[in-house]
């Protein structure tokens, strides 16, 4: 028990130690300087100044702090921030001009192996990638705001960029002007929480072969192409707001090869499709209102036993389409503005099943220029009479118990 | 030519006709916006109700009314007064009454409830496909003397353009879906004033679902200004032309 004592005494000691290193007229001269001159657990401090320095590598376990946000320059030729040691913490710089490489992947602040790191309230500006996570565990992504003024998808990296890592936070960053906001690769047990990603050039959240994550709280607006999350299975979707997903191949949320995951409380508002699903298979979609779209929810024919809850579908071109006849899925207890029926015991639910899959939203999945005929007389005949009789559309294809009232939360 | 076309107008609105069909596409609108919550879905089912109604209430009015004053224009003919005048004063006569039974029915309930943005092309499109029909129901009805068979003819042209053309567009569509036919589709839908005010409407205000590929191909034609006026002339060739020829043959016609 003393000799545990004794070496938390030490150890406490052993931290008290730290030292403070100042860049600037009260040290050293250069960022450079200052962290060969600190030992590990030292605090670098760097006042505000345009630091080009070329390619900084933290090797030591230090706290870079900036004071009243410094410029850190890359020319546009660096690497900026080379972070190689695990417990570095980066705070209040501004980061910008980063190298451009295809093979090299240079960012604004890039981690290698780094175990604990904290990248929190930096603001980067015109880089090639932001911020660069690969084989990390246990960072935070806190607070940054990442801007970028791509054009080309080729020309530019992503805003959060990580990959091969493990239980990484991602929380309260913006980012916009990137190709991709946020891309997850290989990375698991993590959470993105409360970001803004919008107007980058393709997603503004791609995610691939990425299990057990979580996004929550998060706003995704105006990118090329929405959201993307593919091949991956337990990904938790909370309360995200997919919104102005605008363009030919545009979709709110692009779930592709997904399995067993959740999908709550969203909102899908004024998208050309706000969901897309293929090979979509265990997923629990609920709560979740889907407004104003040109396609509410697009479920290709190879999804499986997927459960669509208590959703709501309120003013959108097409609540529903599909590309097969068959339906593997349970649609229940939805709220559907398009619903024609009535509810003789007032218990809130409709007598009649509701088929949400119209005969044109069909035509129009086969042949995309019947478009032309959208909302013509001859065309809701045409859908009356199957929405009677349903021949053509799969008969399954349906909710049997609709809510009469949009549900509230 | 005033006193001919006021004395037409005055006779139209003691009409009991035209009285109801004010009643009617009035209750319709206010039931509409009433009855939805969403004001643009009120505006998109409204604009079904009028691309249904008044095309067909124009167009059956006018010729029943053409048939039915043949007498008054023979008295007419027996006069000093040009026959263009005569067939013209018939024109703007039937044109200022419907036009104004559309603006009093449906109108004033469109501008209550609709966005600002889609009212005024709402009431344009009804104002304009009112006075499509009514040159169409004066061409049918000066190539036929028979009032059954005119009338029967009135109703098949609103047939086809509300209904069939579609059906037609439809298979055609199925048919040469191998091949790019949007820009081929663009004009013959500029074949059916329905269908083109339908689509000028729509991409104002669904545009959505109108992406996609052919949603790009329909857009940059008819969403950009110059589309929207190239469509509005095609319209007015459709007032036009029909009563053109109409007049032509009424100028030459042993009646």
């Amino acid at each position: 028990m003393r000799l545990r004592a004794i070496v938390f005494l030490f150890l406490l000691t052993f931290k008290l130690s730290a030292k403070t290193v100042w860049v600037g007229k009260m040290g050293v001269k250069t960022i450079k300087e200052a962290l060969s001159k600190a030992v590990a657990f030292d605090t670098v401090y760097v006042p505000y100044g345009i630091y080009k320095e070329g390619n900084l590598v933290v090797n030591k376990p230090v706290c870079l702090l900036g004071i009243n946000q410094p410029v850190l320059d890359g020319q546009k030729k660096f690497e900026v921030l080379s972070i190689r040691a695990s417990d570095v913490k980066v705070n209040g710089f501004k980061v910008q001009h980063s190298g451009f490489g295809t093979l090299e992947d240079p960012g604004a602040i890039k981690l290698y192996n780094a175990h604990r790191v904290e990248v929190s309230n930096n603001e980067l500006e015109d880089n090639f990638f932001g911020i660069y996570v690969q084989y990390g565990t246990n960072c935070v992504v806190k607070n940054n705001k990442i801007k970028a003024y791509g054009t080309e998808e080729q020309q530019i990296g992503n805003g959060i960029h990580c990959w091969k890592s493990d239980s990484l936070q991602i929380i309260g960053n913006q980012i916009s002007g990137h190709r991709d906001g946020i891309y997850f690769e290989f990375v698991t047990h993590s959470i993105i929480w409360r970001n803004i990603s919008k107007k980058n050039i393709r997603y503004g959240l791609h995610f691939m072969f990425s299990n057990n994550d979580a996004y929550i709280g998060n706003v995704f607006k105006e990118n090329g192409a929405g959201v993307a999350v593919m091949f991956t299975k337990g990904v938790t979707m909370i309360n995200n707001v997919f919104e102005e997903n605008w363009g030919d191949a545009s979709y709110g949320l692009l779930l592709k090869e997904i399995s067993d995951s959740y999908v709550f409380g969203n909102k899908f508002i004024h998208n050309t499709a706000g969901v897309y699903m293929e090979g979509t298979n265990r997923i629990h979609f609920e709560y979740n209102v889907l407004e104003y779209n040109g396609w509410g929810l697009k479920m290709q024919a190879n999804c499986m036993d997927n459960e669509l809850l208590e959703n709501n579908f309120v003013a959108n071109t097409f609540d529903i389409s599909t590309n097969g006849t068959l339906v593997l899925n349970i649609f229940t207890g939805n709220y559907w503005d398009k619903y024609e029926g009535y509810d003789l015991n007032r218990d809130g639910t409709g007598d009649i099943p509701y088929h949400p899959l119209s005969l044109f939203s069909v035509i129009v999945e086969n042949y995309p220029s019947a478009m032309l005929l959208y909302r013509s007389i001859m065309v809701s005949l045409l859908d009356h009479s199957e929405k009677i009789m349903p021949t053509l559309t799969p008969d399954n294809f349906v909710d049997n118990t609709p809510s009469m009232h949009a549900i509230k939360r | 030519m005033n006193r001919i076309v006021k004395f037409i107008v005055l006779d139209i609105f003691r009409n009991k006709i035209i009285l109801s069909y004010t009643i009617l596409m009035s209750a319709l609108s206010w039931g509409v916006f009433s009855l939805e919550d969403n004001s643009t879905k009120g505006v998109l089912t409204l604009l079904n109700l009028i691309l249904l109604n008044v095309p067909l209430v124009s167009i059956v009015f006018s010729s029943i009314y053409l048939y039915n004053s043949s007498e008054f224009i023979e008295l007419l003919l027996s006069q000093p007064i040009r026959r263009k005048k005569i067939w013209l004063s018939l024109f703007v006569g039937l044109q200022t009454s419907l036009i104004l039974a559309f603006l009093l029915g449906a109108g004033i309930p469109i501008l209550v409830y609709a966005p600002i943005n889609y009212s005024f092309i709402l009431i344009l499109i009804g104002v304009v496909i009112t006075a499509v029909f009514v040159s169409i129901a004066f061409f049918s009805s000066i190539y036929t003397r028979d009032k059954t068979k005119g009338i029967g003819i009135a109703i098949l042209l609103w047939l086809f353009f509300a209904l069939l053309f579609d059906g037609l567009l439809l298979f055609l569509l199925f048919q040469f879906s191998e091949y790019p036919i949007e820009v081929p589709m663009m004009f013959v839908s500029a074949l059916s004033p329905i269908d083109l005010s339908r689509i000028m409407i729509l991409l104002q205000l669904d545009v959505s679902a109108m992406m996609g590929y052919t949603g790009a191909v329909f857009r940059q034609f008819f969403g950009t200004r110059i589309g929207i006026y190239i469509t509005f002339a095609v319209l007015m060739l459709w007032i036009f032309i029909p009563f053109y020829f109409s007049l032509r043959k009424f100028k030459k016609k042993d009646l």
